[in-house]
């Protein structure tokens, strides 16, 4: 959806549940801002029992002094009875804001929440801070971050692109869950927005395209073999080259190249490319048979 | 010789604030859609050149639609604005109160055409028809180009449905800009032999900066293609990509372009590559490892016979075209592709 069709949002009135079937299974419990879930009427071992994530938006814009308070009062009780959650703070509607502005409702905010949790005791607690906005690609990063977290094998990914990225000489590396165009894991070089658009943009460019030629017919004829996978790459006007391949249905691997060289060895990062994936569906495969933690996280939102 | 030196004379008209300058921006100028608000009222005529194809330069000229205008265009500055034009684009605002009055206006400047420029093309854009709701939008679509066609005396009209939020933009100025190029037919024609030697289900030409397509044709089985509009959204994908690109190599959108793009997937490859000067083509071929690089080869020697033939030196042996339509060929590149 674009942003400035958001406008025609209804208020959220009741708990919702979104179910996102990815490479990850993920519920999103959507909490209504008014929601008082304290009261005894709500089991609270049914909210936050088997949750991976909360994420709270605050909106920057507006007087956040009660919602800041309401924060409180729930990072304690989550921090008291579940010390395992991540808590997610979007300091939200930032494109309103000036820098400076900017700046200062973040530490304010930050300062507050933290001399909170320290005078209860808690030193150190799960608490992470994003200034986001709908506008940018701010609130996506953020998002990717939150997911980020709660995938069990995050370190081997990781490595995994590094590895890739630095042998191919690729500038940087995203493994993107197609659907959300959030990205699940990225080489450790620093995150570059300018990167992040024009990858997730090339997503859409595919994605596109492949909607007007993808119609099934009987008469539409193979000419030969090809890899079943799709693969794509475009070259810019400065040779920058973007390069994508899906890896399996939910998640491709894209990559910014600046190496002029690039063009020439095409063959050779694809294969690389190739036996990545190899690599990341076999690391996929062995924690589901280990059933190990966090298959099925769950993440909530609530807003003020 | 002379004619393709020739500039063509385009009259963008209609009422004030029908969305004139707002297009021009987003074709020719790389606006997009969100920056038009930008733009003020146009005071008089503003003219601008538009390079197309290299060598086709059209003339444009964008009418301020106020009231006064209007009438010094219908009397004192008639010779000057409405002779040797080549086409006129009329636009009407489909949430105009008084389409009587807008009509008369149209029946007008169409007699004074008529007049200086027995022979123009005419294309009526029925614009901003997103802001009438989806199911309605054909019929009274439908309404108001029977309208119009019945106030346009002698000239037979090419209408369109357009908004600048959306792909049919680039559908109606395709449909234009198809009528002006000099000798397609030639181009058309090559293109259709071209994409049955390398089994393509589709070939589009499409412009360079503007990304409009300049002709297409499609194979038998490309033509069973569900998705009809899928030119202009092609074009819309692609330039929506280029500010994208331009943005974040920090360039100016004019500038920034691609150089060649390749996709392969299951059901479809897809290759995108600069062809002439100020062209670029796009194949559809049928999955295929070894055939889709032997089209992408092809298309590379057809490029490279293209510039050969036109600089008129080995003739075109690297052609993979039969020798009858070689000759024709010197043509197409003597109009449509400089080398």
């Amino acid at each position: 959806m674009p942003p400035n069709e958001t406008l025609f949002l209804e208020s959220t009135t009741r708990i919702q549940k979104d179910s996102i079937h990815s490479f990850m299974d993920f519920q999103v419990w959507d909490f209504p801002g008014q929601l008082e879930y304290f009261e005894s009427a709500f089991d609270l071992e049914d909210i936050f029992g088997s949750l991976g994530a909360l994420v709270w938006v605050i909106d920057a814009q507006d007087d956040y002094l009660d919602s800041v308070a309401r924060l409180n009062r729930t990072i304690l009780t989550v921090q008291q009875f579940y010390p395992g959650i991540n808590i997610e703070v979007f300091i939200h509607k930032v494109d309103g804001l000036s820098d400076e502005y900017r700046t200062d409702t973040f530490q304010d905010i930050v300062q507050r929440i933290s001399d909170e949790l320290s005078d209860a005791g808690y030193e150190n607690a799960p608490v992470h801070y994003y200034l986001t906005s709908i506008y940018d690609y701010s609130v996506f990063e953020a998002f990717s971050k939150v997911i980020q977290k709660l995938i069990p094998n995050l370190s081997t990914l990781e490595n995994l692109i590094n590895t890739l990225a630095n042998n191919c000489g690729f500038e940087k590396t995203y493994l993107f869950d197609v659907l959300s165009k959030i990205y699940i894991a990225s080489d450790t070089r620093p995150v570059d927005m300018a990167c992040y658009e024009m990858c997730s943009d090339y997503i859409d460019v595919i994605v596109d395209i492949s909607e007007l030629y993808s119609w099934d017919h009987p008469v539409r004829k193979r000419l030969g073999d090809q890899i079943q996978e799709a693969e794509s790459h475009v070259v810019l006007h400065d040779q920058t080259m973007i390069h994508l391949m899906e890896m399996n249905k939910y998640l491709c691997l894209v990559s910014v190249i600046r190496n002029p060289e690039a063009k020439d060895k095409r063959g050779l990062i694809d294969m690389n490319c190739r036996t990545f994936q190899d690599a990341l569906n076999e690391v996929f495969s062995r924690s589901w048979e280990e059933g190990s933690a966090a298959q099925e996280g769950q993440s909530a939102t609530a807003s003020k | 010789m002379d004619a393709r030196k020739k500039k063509r004379k385009v009259l963008l008209m209609g009422k004030s604030g029908s969305g004139k300058s707002s297009m021009r921006s987003i074709i020719f100028s790389n606006y997009v859609a969100k920056d038009v608000r930008r733009l003020g009222a146009t005071i008089d005529v503003e003219h601008s050149h538009v390079k197309f194809m290299g060598n086709l330069t059209l003339n444009l000229w964008d009418c301020g639609g106020q009231d006064a205008f209007m009438e010094t265009y219908l009397a004192s500055q008639r010779g000057n604005i409405f002779s040797d034009v080549a086409v006129l684009i009329y636009v009407f605002d489909i949430e105009s109160r008084e389409v009587d009055r807008d009509l008369d206006t149209y029946h007008a400047i169409i007699e004074a055409l008529s007049e200086f420029s027995p022979n123009a093309y005419v294309f009526c854009l029925v614009h901003k028809m997103d802001l009438i709701q989806a199911e309605h939008r054909q019929r009274i679509y439908e309404e108001r180009s029977a309208v119009i066609r019945s106030r346009s005396s002698d000239f037979r009209v090419d209408t369109f449905a357009s908004s600048i939020w959306d792909q049919s933009l680039y559908k109606a100025w395709a449909g234009i800009v198809h009528k002006l190029i000099p000798n397609l037919i030639v181009i058309e024609r090559f293109l259709t032999a071209f994409a049955k030697k390398i089994n393509a289900e589709e070939v589009i030409l499409f412009e360079r900066s503007t990304f409009l397509t300049v002709t297409s044709v499609t194979s038998e089985v490309g033509d069973l293609n569900p998705i009809y509009d899928r030119h202009e959204r092609l074009s819309n994908i692609m330039k929506a990509f280029k500010h994208c690109a331009a943005r974040n190599t920090l360039t100016t959108p004019a500038s920034a372009g691609f150089v060649v793009m390749h996709t392969k997937t299951p059901q479809f490859n897809i290759f995108l590559g600069r062809f002439t000067d100020n062209t670029y083509i796009f194949l559809v071929v049928p999955p295929g490892e070894a055939s889709y690089n032997c089209a992408v080869l092809n298309t590379m020697l057809a490029r490279e016979g293209f510039s050969k033939a036109a600089a008129g030196s080995g003739g075109g042996d690297g052609f993979p075209l039969p020798p009858p339509e070689t000759t024709e060929d010197h043509a197409t590149n003597g109009n449509g592709n400089p080398a």
